[in-house]
């Protein structure tokens, strides 16, 4: 019961999230901040996963090739589809759900407790378009990005793994990677992103901005932003694999 | 001025304002008095709308605030200063960037006049050479005054202060109520002002509002409360033993 009334008061946000901006500039500027603080923070870490991913997933193809009837490029082939279809933009999204969607949730959950999302609406400022909009928007326009991004390190990191462990040489893992390539299956992974950051920003904005009580309750909102975000990221990603690949 | 009519709200089973009738004109130093938990914030809550009431109705200058939509409410948002409880100044911003803050959202200055507009604010809470630092860099009463001048940024219309001088040495406490005296005067503000501080209530307290669990229980003027013989107000204002010996040297003359 409590899940449904919650469906509702989410969209409902969705709509005053939406509503015209009072400054387009002040926005502008607030787009930017974000920007830096859920994307550009999160390229280190995503970088790092990624390449220890892509060199792991590389070594496990391989090491697990036993038939001599497949073909040696299928170890790139493999590290590369999984990368793309699954592992960054699903994998990197869930985790930074963990990282930004906490982040979120606790930044606006502490404005609510501490009354400053109060003191934004008594100046007449629309505190949900003000607060949430550019988060959502920097999300959607770092994404895509991000996910490239990681594609690109967790190949590397194969192609680096694959070859310092002598398992494939570097002309067959290229090889693999080029096998059989289909480019709508990045564009499927950019969808993917975007959709997800979109999850992300808005569930966290939502569980910080309906926070009740005191600092405790900001812990349990950004738990529940992690928890719920999730959810949702899986649920999206069945529904849309549903949707694109089939 | 701000009418109040028959305002009635619960939180849950708790009742927390009981038919609540209020005045506040303009150009008057309104003052709601009460002890811990009687129900003043939550009634300057219920006046700007932060909580919805149940029953009841709010006239900001006859305009019916409690029947409006969201939009229209935004418009007399704008005409109202408040400082809260507890400050509630933004913590990712400076303070002179707090006190410009409302000056960016809905105004057409340039950025040197809203930075002349932001210091002569802080000038007159006396905080000087304190732009550039975090409210978390501040101390509390510092909060306290940062938050007046952001609530007075806009010139307000309609000013709400929640306990401005708590937490205040009683140096700076006579000087932001006086502060708060002369712009109410000055621009004919409606001013309320939340305090349990006996010293503002004889220093600025033009009309009186006192609050006792949830109901207004009596209201009158400064001269008044001295001299009325109604038991709560006596515990409140007596409670402290200077008060008494007021007291005592009033009734002697
Ligand atoms: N958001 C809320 N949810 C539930 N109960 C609340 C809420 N805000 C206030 N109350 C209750 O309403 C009553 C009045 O609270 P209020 O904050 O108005 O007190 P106050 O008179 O301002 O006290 P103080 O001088 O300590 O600030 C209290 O019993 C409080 O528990
Ligand atoms: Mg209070």
């Amino acid at each position: 019961m409590k899940t449904i009334t919650n469906i509702g008061k989410y969209f409902i946000m969705l709509r005053y999230v939406f509503s015209r901006p009072e400054r387009f500039k002040i926005y502008k500027n607030r787009v930017f901040d974000e920007i830096e603080i859920i994307g550009l923070s999160s390229i280190p870490l995503v970088a790092l996963l990624s390449g220890f991913m892509g060199a792991v997933m590389t070594l496990q193809t391989a090491a697990n090739m036993d038939s001599p009837l497949l073909p040696i490029e299928t170890i790139g082939y493999i590290t590369r589809q999984t990368t793309i279809l699954e592992f960054s933009p699903t994998v990197i999204s869930l985790i930074l759900a963990g990282k930004i969607g906490s982040n979120i949730a606790s930044e606006v959950g502490t404005m609510r407790v501490t009354e400053q999302i109060d003191a934004l609406e008594i100046m007449g400022v629309n505190s949900l378009g003000y607060l949430v909009l550019p988060k959502i928007i920097a999300g959607v326009l770092t994404f895509p990005f991000i996910i490239i991004l990681s594609i690109a390190t967790s190949l590397l990191g194969g192609l680096v793994a694959g070859v310092q462990s002598g398992l494939v040489t570097q002309e067959d893992y290229i090889k693999g990677l080029r096998y059989w390539f289909i480019p709508g299956d990045i564009n499927y992974a950019l969808v993917k992103a975007v959709v997800f950051a979109f999850i992300i920003t808005s569930i966290a904005s939502f569980y910080g901005y309906y926070t009740k009580g005191g600092a405790l309750d900001v812990g349990k909102s950004s738990t529940q932003a992690v928890v719920f975000s999730s959810i949702a990221i899986l649920v999206a990603n069945f529904i849309l694999t549903n949707l694109i690949l089939l | 001025m701000i009418e109040v009519v028959g305002v009635n709200k619960h939180f849950g089973e708790a009742h927390v304002l009981r038919d609540i009738n209020a005045k506040f004109s303009a150009g008057k130093v309104n003052l709601i008095i009460g002890a811990s938990g009687s129900g003043k914030s939550v009634t300057a809550k219920c006046i700007v709308g932060l909580h919805e009431v149940d029953t009841g109705q709010i006239l900001y200058d006859g305009r019916n605030f409690t029947e409006m939509e969201r939009n229209d409410r935004k418009e007399i948002r704008k005409e109202i200063g408040m400082l809260f409880q507890g400050s509630a100044l933004f913590d990712s911003l400076t303070v002179e960037q707090n006190v410009m803050f409302p000056l960016t959202m809905f105004t057409e200055m340039s950025r040197e006049e809203m930075r002349e507009r932001a210091n002569f604010c802080l000038d007159r809470v006396n905080l000087n050479n304190k732009n550039h630092l975090l409210p978390a860099e501040c101390s509390g009463g510092m909060q306290k005054r940062i938050g007046i001048a952001r609530a007075i940024a806009m010139n307000p219309k309609y000013l709400f202060c929640d306990e401005p001088n708590s937490g205040l040495d009683p140096k700076t406490a006579i000087v932001i109520d006086n502060l708060i005296k002369e712009i109410t005067y000055e621009y004919q503000m409606t001013t309320i002002v939340i305090t349990h501080d006996m010293n503002s209530v004889i220093e600025i307290g033009d009309h009186i509002i006192f609050i006792h669990q949830g109901q207004k229980w009596w209201e009158g003027t400064k001269e008044e409360i001295l001299k009325t013989d109604n038991q709560e107000i006596n515990d409140f204002v007596y409670a402290a033993d200077f008060m008494k010996e007021i007291k005592e040297m009033l009734g002697k003359h």
